[in-house]
């Protein structure tokens, strides 16, 4: 069995990462160039990393599936930005950031990281701006902020509605001069299918050229996935169309361990379905909680239009159960209880969906006001439903976001195999089982710009790398696997097809593996699953040949990995006997119907060793709390 | 919400590669008026798929107008026809029982087609690294406070920021040309005092390779900013030329 060290550093909290800065071995300037980085993803961890890594000397090899680095899926981010910086006054620190998130993760995730996080949260932001991010001002010329999903304290940065562009667009150009420079060689339109491990160190990685079918090697003295998380599992999500778990699934297989799984957060405010034809949901801005009222009718079944329910017959659900947070309630606990109401059969008019009322904020700030906050919010919602919000409420539902979960790294964020580094979301780090609001953004970006440029030189200092070329076995072993599959997918010819199987497989994690569980569900999901990947390598029909652009045969490699994802979340959720943050079990709950952690049999971090088809062997890395005091979480 | 279903007739574009001809091909199609254009494709893909047909290739990504990777040119007009918005938010109830739809990719000199729908849109990276940024390292900026910036400045550089990259302007241009995307980044950075002193050596550097490419030249039709989904303004592009011509000046090096 694997022993985890997660090579906290001793000492106080806060002086654990400059300590451990100075301790970190450096590699000469002169050397730096000599070493080989293959970063996987130019979303905001891999374009920040790569680009500092190209600035310090590295030579980088970025490789995306996207067209261009452009367009990761971090550019869809809305909200905002975390950083600890106080300029509103308001009490902010970096220790209550530190003390929010911990707490926000309903204490499953590490101190040490989550500190080192709020560490270097002020750095982003000065180095954003420096990049030319246009984050909202004031009239006085200074950065505006915001209170967003649950803070009581102004420090969510933002770009109208578009932070998550902006900041892209910042670290996209920051690698773009490293490009220029040299220092970084990017390779797009490449999907990467496994790593190569040769001595136990991951020297490389393997790729398939989308235009072109042909399968390409790169080798490396380390290798950092930033490849993002995994929630389109369940089909329906609010990520991109292409964000997949390929990268860390196969880093897995290969040896890495994968931490829990289960912990993936639903989003209280999306769009509701349309149809069966739903290719994903859609965000709408977390923000719009700050104004808006989320309602339901007191009355089942009550078919009446939202502006004929007079306002006593109307249920501010959650105003009502957290009166000190209310709309502003963290994600996981507005969505349960949205479920609830509708599982009472209060939806709107009998859907599953609850309104997000703008009514009284418009009578209270005049239409102007709302229009400067949320015009294009409102927009994006009207061209998609056909409704004006300004006049009808709007309509939403939870829909899966993000996943806390991840492959396992250690605090200088490597994985279990030596050399294979893990950044952002494809990690487990920091959010432990629920992320706060705009506490994404920032842990790409930490990552990316603040951690890995100092950890990943103490790794390649302290190795001694045997040379090795692309013609070494395990590569053309890798090679060979990757081939065999793909001529597997394309002569199948079955009858049912890629999507058809995905939305299978979505409605079981989202209706057993999702935001209620229990153990019967859990046990009968993981049947369920396995059926269905037999069913998929029985039956399934993929069009065209491999040596050509097929976004058939991508797409099948992908849900090849989520139908065995999907069985590890469920295994996970299934062994986590007790309720945290985004992990609801039903088994366990108080008596009001909110969250009941175990921390005496519970309180670790799950990690999964991939042991064959549908095996896996735990290993626990228990969590220590000594700045953070553990409580019930409560939000009344 | 929901209506009856459209009976759609789609005459779309499909090209094996960059140096075979394409052709349009005829598909009938049934779909709700609630959903996307792309859950149209979707189905019509899932539909060919089950039949062993080859379904169409085309891209698109956040499904949500941001990430810019989506764009047909639907019916002869880049992302179809409601105005500022990318293909991935257009939504059938904009379309009437009985049309006939022509689907076609991004046509321009500068983004050869890579198949059916999909075409090569790297050169406006191309043009970005050459100078599309500050030259700042990871740890050497200053508090991001220390330098105050008028909230309109800084919203003025945030619409020409707002870009998404989709090429848009570049397929609505008669000649081709990238002279919205190229501007609006220029813009973008001279505004703002972070990307004052680099101001000149970037919009020559930029239009270099812009004119390198083969993008074309811009003859002030205006179509670019109406078929842009973020309504970028070509106020910017006259921005652009005063700084490129600032810029001439300047320069030691006049090249003719
Ligand atoms: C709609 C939406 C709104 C959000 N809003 C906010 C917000 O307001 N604030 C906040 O903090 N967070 C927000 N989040 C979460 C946040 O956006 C993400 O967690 C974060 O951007 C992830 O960044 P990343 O760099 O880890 O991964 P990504 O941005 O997903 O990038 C992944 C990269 O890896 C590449 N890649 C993946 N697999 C492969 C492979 N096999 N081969 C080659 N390349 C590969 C992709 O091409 C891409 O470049 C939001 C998320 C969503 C869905």
């Amino acid at each position: 069995m694997i022993k985890l060290d997660s090579k906290i550093p001793d000492g106080n909290i806060a002086e654990k990462w400059t300590n451990h800065k100075f301790n970190l071995k450096l590699v000469n300037p002169a050397n730096k160039r000599k070493y080989n980085i293959i970063v996987i993803g130019t979303g905001l961890a891999g374009a920040s990393a790569a680009a500092s890594l190209g600035e310090l000397g590295y030579n980088v090899t970025a490789i995306t599936y996207h067209d261009s680095a452009r367009r990761a899926h971090s550019i869809s981010a809305q909200g905002g930005i975390n950083a600890a910086k106080n300029y509103q006054n308001d009490g902010d620190s970096v220790y209550r950031l530190f003390y929010d998130t911990v707490k926000g993760g309903d204490y499953r995730a590490r101190e040490a990281n989550v500190y080192r996080l709020a560490e270097v949260s002020g750095n982003i932001i000065d180095q954003c701006v420096a990049q030319g991010v246009p984050f909202a001002r004031e009239y006085g010329g200074l950065l505006d902020n915001r209170s967003f999903g649950g803070a009581q304290v102004s420090r969510t940065f933002y770009a109208r509605g578009q932070t998550g562009q902006q900041l892209l667009l910042g670290a996209y150009s920051a690698l773009a001069r490293q490009v220029n420079a040299g220092t970084v060689k990017l390779y797009t339109r490449r999907e990467m299918l496994d790593i190569v491990v040769i001595d136990g160190m991951a020297r490389g990685v393997v790729a398939r050229n989308m235009v072109t079918g042909e399968i390409e090697n790169y080798t490396g003295n380390a290798v950092i996935l930033t490849t993002g998380g995994y929630a389109n599992v369940f089909f329906l999500s609010t990520n991109a169309m292409m964000c997949n778990a390929t990268a860390i699934w196969r880093a897995h297989k290969k040896g890495a361990l994968f931490a829990n799984p289960c912990f993936t957060q639903i989003h209280p405010t999306c769009l509701p379905l349309h149809g069966e034809s739903q290719s994903k949901l859609t965000l709408m801005s977390e923000s719009l909680r700050n104004d808006g009222r989320i309602w339901v009718s007191k009355l089942k079944g009550d078919m009446r239009e939202p502006n004929d329910i007079p306002e006593e017959e109307r249920d501010y659900f959650l105003e009502r159960k957290y009166p000190s947070y209310g709309n502003l309630s963290p994600r996981d606990i507005s969505s349960r209880s949205a479920k609830e109401v509708i599982d009472e059969g209060r939806g709107a008019k009998g859907q599953e969906a609850v309104y997000l009322d703008f009514e009284d904020a418009i009578k209270r700030l005049g239409r102007k006001a709302i229009e400067e906050k949320y015009g294009n919010l409102f927009e994006i919602y009207q061209t998609i439903t056909g409704e004006d919000p300004y006049k009808v409420p709007m309509k939403i539902y939870p829909a899966p976001h993000y996943t806390m979960g991840g492959l396992w790294v250690d605090y200088n964020l490597m994985s279990t195999i030596p050399g294979l580094f893990v950044l952002g979301e494809a990690n487990f780090s920091d959010h432990g089982a629920n992320r706060l609001g705009a506490s994404a953004l920032m842990q790409g970006l930490a990552d990316g710009y603040f951690v890995i440029p100092y950890t990943i030189g103490d790794y390649l200092a302290t190795q001694k790398f045997p040379s090795v070329t692309t013609g070494h076995e395990n590569f053309k072993m890798v090679d060979q696997e990757i081939s065999e599959t793909a001529e597997k997918l394309l002569s199948i010819k079955g009858k049912h097809t890629v999507d058809e199987i995905h939305k299978k497989l979505g409605r079981i994690m989202w209706h057993k593996v999702g935001m209620s569980r229990n153990a019967k569900g859990l046990a009968e999901a993981i049947e369920e699953i396995k059926e269905l990947r037999k069913l998929f390598w029985q039956d399934v029909i993929v069009t065209g040949n491999g040596e050509e652009l097929n976004q058939t045969l991508e797409r099948a490699g992908r849900v090849a990995d989520y139908l065995e994802l999907g069985e590890l979340m469920a295994v996970d959720a299934l062994h986590r006997e007790e309720s945290c943050g985004g992990h609801f079990r039903e088994e366990y709950q108080t008596e009001d119907g909110e969250a009941k952690r175990d921390d005496e049999n519970f309180r670790y971090v799950a990690a999964w060793e991939f042991a064959g088809e549908s095996k896996w062997k735990l290993t626990k890395e228990p969590l220590e709390f000594e700045y953070v005091k553990l409580s019930q979480r409560s939000y009344k | 919400m929901s209506g009856n279903n459209l009976n759609l007739k789609l005459k779309i574009w499909k090209q094996k590669g960059p140096n075979t001809a394409g052709s349009f091909v005829n598909y009938d199609v049934s779909v709700s008026p609630d959903a996307s254009f792309l859950e149209m494709l979707d189905e019509l893909n899932d539909r060919l798929e089950r039949n062993n047909e080859e379904p169409v290739s085309f891209e698109s990504d956040c499904r949500e107008g941001i990430c810019g990777t989506c764009g047909l040119v639907i019916n002869g007009l880049p992302h179809g026809p409601i105005p500022k918005i990318a293909t991935c938010q257009l939504h059938m109830r904009n379309f009437k029982d009985g049309d006939t739809i022509y689907i076609e990719p991004f046509r321009a000199k500068a983004f050869p087609v890579i198949k059916d729908l999909i075409v090569d849109r790297s050169g406006l990276d191309r043009v970005i690294e050459a100078g599309g940024y500050v030259s700042v390292n990871t740890g050497s900026a200053v508090d991001a406070n220390a330098i105050p910036i008028s909230k309109d400045v800084a919203s003025e550089a945030f619409d020409a920021a707002a870009c998404i990259g989709c090429g848009a302007c570049v397929a609505a241009c008669k000649n081709g040309s990238a002279m919205l995307f190229v501007s609006a980044k220029v813009s973008h950075l001279a505004l703002l005092p972070q990307g004052y002193p680099e101001r000149f050596k970037r919009v020559e550097a930029m239009v270099k390779v812009m004119d390198e490419l083969g993008f074309g030249a811009c003859t002030n039709t205006y179509v670019c900013e109406a078929e842009c989904p973020k309504g970028i303004s070509v106020k910017n592009i006259a921005r652009m030329n005063r700084e490129f011509i600032n810029a001439k000046i300047k320069s030691k090096t006049v090249e003719v």
